[in-house]
């Protein structure tokens, strides 16, 4: 986006992502650019589907067979992470990349201690004695609020909650002090009250260490509350880019514009929600044009035919708010909205 | 038994639930002698008035399921009473209740789960109308297709096999399965948590409609309170196999009178980066109900808890008209 002066600490470059099925190959993340600014939070949402997860995992290197990153570079503190070798790329794994994952009880091995699998991180990358890793697990394990971590530190991951687990799994993430952390759906599978436990943990480590962090989610009111930059996705493609505020407020691309209204929103009571009427398409066939055309409403409002041959691209329409949609550009009759600032 | 609620008409009560205990034993050793009790609700007493929709919210293991299938007496009570239309469910023999069962219907959370793949989806939305002999085969054939054009499918939809259907679209056959047999009362168990969000919204606009066309009765059980709010003319919330809280859907989102309620409330992210709101968090986690600490259950997480709170275990009491919260302190937060 314009006249940062920072340097991006992390920059995806049309990534693409594919998978190859017996069924064909699915583009699960089809073109994809992405950049955070160190020590802020960016929010990535969408449904299930749409490329979010594989994302992530792409910037991580961990996609294995069917699927391949067939395209782009994933720049990390100036260094292409596509051109690194295997071990190289595990140096940057857990040292300044790290992960958290929706299940936190499955992301932990069931055989060794909370305190074991921090320590053994802190073993194998920081080489630091056995002695020594112990208490710098129970450090972490106090840092992420567990409660009298000297014993739960002992505690199999059976012998956890949902969101006791979680914090390990934070501890694990956070232990190498990495300067980017990726939040796969950190707490869908949570309580809500849990919930407010992690996101004001996440919260807190984030403004204590400038550690960056990409929020994947479907839920927007996770979103609303974390991030500063949001990118919307769809089909494997991003379709809204914008901050925050704006975003919710001024939601440029049909595709949010219906996921904002279809959400119930507490305290604010609608008779009706809306509806983005039919499905996801199948990510193996992709229609021609805009993936959105088929449910999308302005295009039929505004009788705009290029949508189902021709594909948008991610246009920076109004300063730091870019949108994938024909509506707001300028083409064969038709006037687009917002159309003075178009570049 | 009736009070008079929004818009002041009178509706008859068409659920009656009296004092519901559902334990359930956990057995252990060679003999597998009960050594513990589950205990999922206790002692949990509320109504459903005719054509009103009652959300039950709570956080899991609170028991909200097992309210909903004790109802149904897919789980047997341990004790207590569940009135419907008159007639005491719990006390039933089984004849007389599968009777009764075509009043009332389930709708399930996993629609992947809960539909049999080897069985067109015509066929399972008519095996309820089979198992029941409803009219004749061409009679049931007619509702089936009537049922699914109801929920916003099509006749041809009849053949397909689950497979082939969106998630979205399961949740419509499992909508369509409680809906043939025409019960007056249907409990909605989790109906939208495993869809996508473009997704539930459309299936709560169907329920919304199909209330209003049929004269329904829903009890809406889930733990999402933005579509509990949405869906609702009142709601219990429950804590540990109790309900804490009673009301109807404006006053308990307004004005909460239970530590509890209020702290799910500030826990909930919404979905408006302008809205700076106080928190409170609770420490730690929710106590399993195989051990339920002592007095309020509540007291341990709770951020107003008095010395007594962990002795008294306080009652759920009608502290303003048609509000009723189960809190010592209760009084305190009324302005």
């Amino acid at each position: 986006m314009s006249e940062n002066p920072q340097v991006p600490l992390l920059d995806v470059k049309n990534l693409k992502t594919y998978f190859y099925t017996e069924d064909g190959v699915v583009r699960a993340v089809d073109g994809i650019d992405l950049h955070v600014y160190p020590g802020e939070i960016v929010g990535l949402v969408g449904e299930s589907g749409c490329g979010k997860s594989v994302t992530s995992l792409s910037i991580m290197r961990l996609i294995s067979t069917p699927g391949r990153i067939d395209a782009g570079e994933i720049f990390f503190d100036g260094i292409d992470l596509m051109t690194l070798s295997e071990s190289e790329m595990r140096n940057i794994r857990g040292n300044s990349i790290s992960m958290i994952f929706q299940q936190p009880q499955t992301s932990l091995n069931p055989m060794f201690t909370a305190g074991d699998q921090i320590a053994e991180v802190l073993r194998i990358h920081e080489r630091i004695e056995n002695k020594d890793s112990w208490s710098a697990a129970v450090d972490l394990l106090r840092l992420v609020g567990i409660p009298d971590p000297e014993r739960r530190a002992k505690s199999y991951p059976h012998e956890l909650s949902g969101g006791q687990a979680q914090r390990v799994m934070i501890a694990i993430a956070l232990a190498l002090s990495p300067q980017l952390l990726i939040a796969d759906e950190p707490t869908t599978a949570l309580d809500v009250t849990i919930q407010a436990q992690i996101l004001d943990l996440l919260r807190g480590l984030q403004e204590k260490f400038r550690t960056a962090i990409i929020l994947i989610t479907h839920d927007l009111g996770v979103i609303a509350e974390m991030a500063q930059r949001v990118a919307v996705m769809y089909a494997g493609k991003i379709v809204e880019k914008a901050n925050v505020m704006p975003l919710f407020n001024q939601a440029l691309h049909p595709y949010t514009q219906g996921l904002i209204g279809s959400i119930p929103v507490l305290g604010k009571i609608k008779d009706r929600l809306e509806v983005i009427p039919g499905s996801v398409p199948n990510l193996i066939n992709l229609p021609q044009g805009c993936r959105f055309a088929a449910r999308c409403r302005a295009r039929l409002e505004f009788k705009l035919e290029i949508c189902s041959s021709q594909e948008p691209d991610l246009i920076e329409i109004i300063p730091d708010h870019l949108i994938r949609c024909w509506l707001y550009q300028n083409i064969a009759g038709h006037q687009a909205p917002l159309a003075s600032s178009t570049k | 038994m009736t009070l008079s609620i929004n818009n002041g008409t009178e509706r008859k009560d068409l659920v009656q639930v009296n004092n519901l205990v559902t334990y359930f034993p956990v057995r252990s050793g060679i003999l597998q002698r009960t050594v513990a009790w589950v205990q999922a609700v206790d002692n949990v007493s509320f109504t459903i008035r005719q054509g009103e929709t009652l959300g039950l919210v709570g956080e899991s293991g609170c028991g909200k399921t097992t309210v909903g299938r004790s109802i149904l007496r897919l789980v047997e009570p341990t004790s207590g009473s569940v009135i419907f239309d008159g007639s005491n469910v719990i006390a039933l023999q089984r004849k007389e209740l599968k009777k009764l069962r075509r009043e009332m219907q389930i709708i399930f959370q996993d629609p992947y789960a809960s539909l049999d793949p080897r069985v067109p989806i015509g066929a399972s939305v008519m095996e309820g109308l089979n198992i029941h002999k409803i009219g004749s085969q061409q009679e049931r054939n007619e509702l089936m297709i009537q049922t699914l054009r109801k929920v916003g499918l099509e006749d041809y939809h009849a053949r397909r096999y689950p497979h082939e259907f969106s998630g979205g679209q399961r949740q419509r056959i499992g909508i369509a399965r409680a809906l043939a047999l025409r019960p007056k009362f249907i409990i909605c168990d989790e109906p939208v948590s495993a869809l996508d969000v473009s997704i539930q919204s459309q299936v709560l606009n169907i329920l919304k409609d199909l209330q209003a066309d049929f004269n329904l009765t829903y009890l809406f059980i889930a733990h999402n309170l933005s579509v509990v709010e949405h869906i609702s003319d009142r709601v219990a919330v429950m804590y540990l196999g109790k309900i804490v809280e009673l009301t109807t859907r404006d006053t308990l989102f307004k004005m909460p009178l239970h530590p509890y309620t209020q702290a799910l409330l500030s826990a909930i992210p919404i979905a408006d980066p302008s809205l700076k709101r106080k928190r409170t968090i609770l420490k730690g986690d929710v106590p399993s109900p195989l051990h339920p600490p002592s007095g309020c259950r509540f007291h341990p997480r709770c951020p107003i808890a008095q010395p007594n709170c962990s002795i008294d275990e306080p009652q759920l009491r009608e502290i303003r008209p048609g509000h009723q919260v189960a809190c010592h302190y209760a009084e305190g937060f009324l302005k």
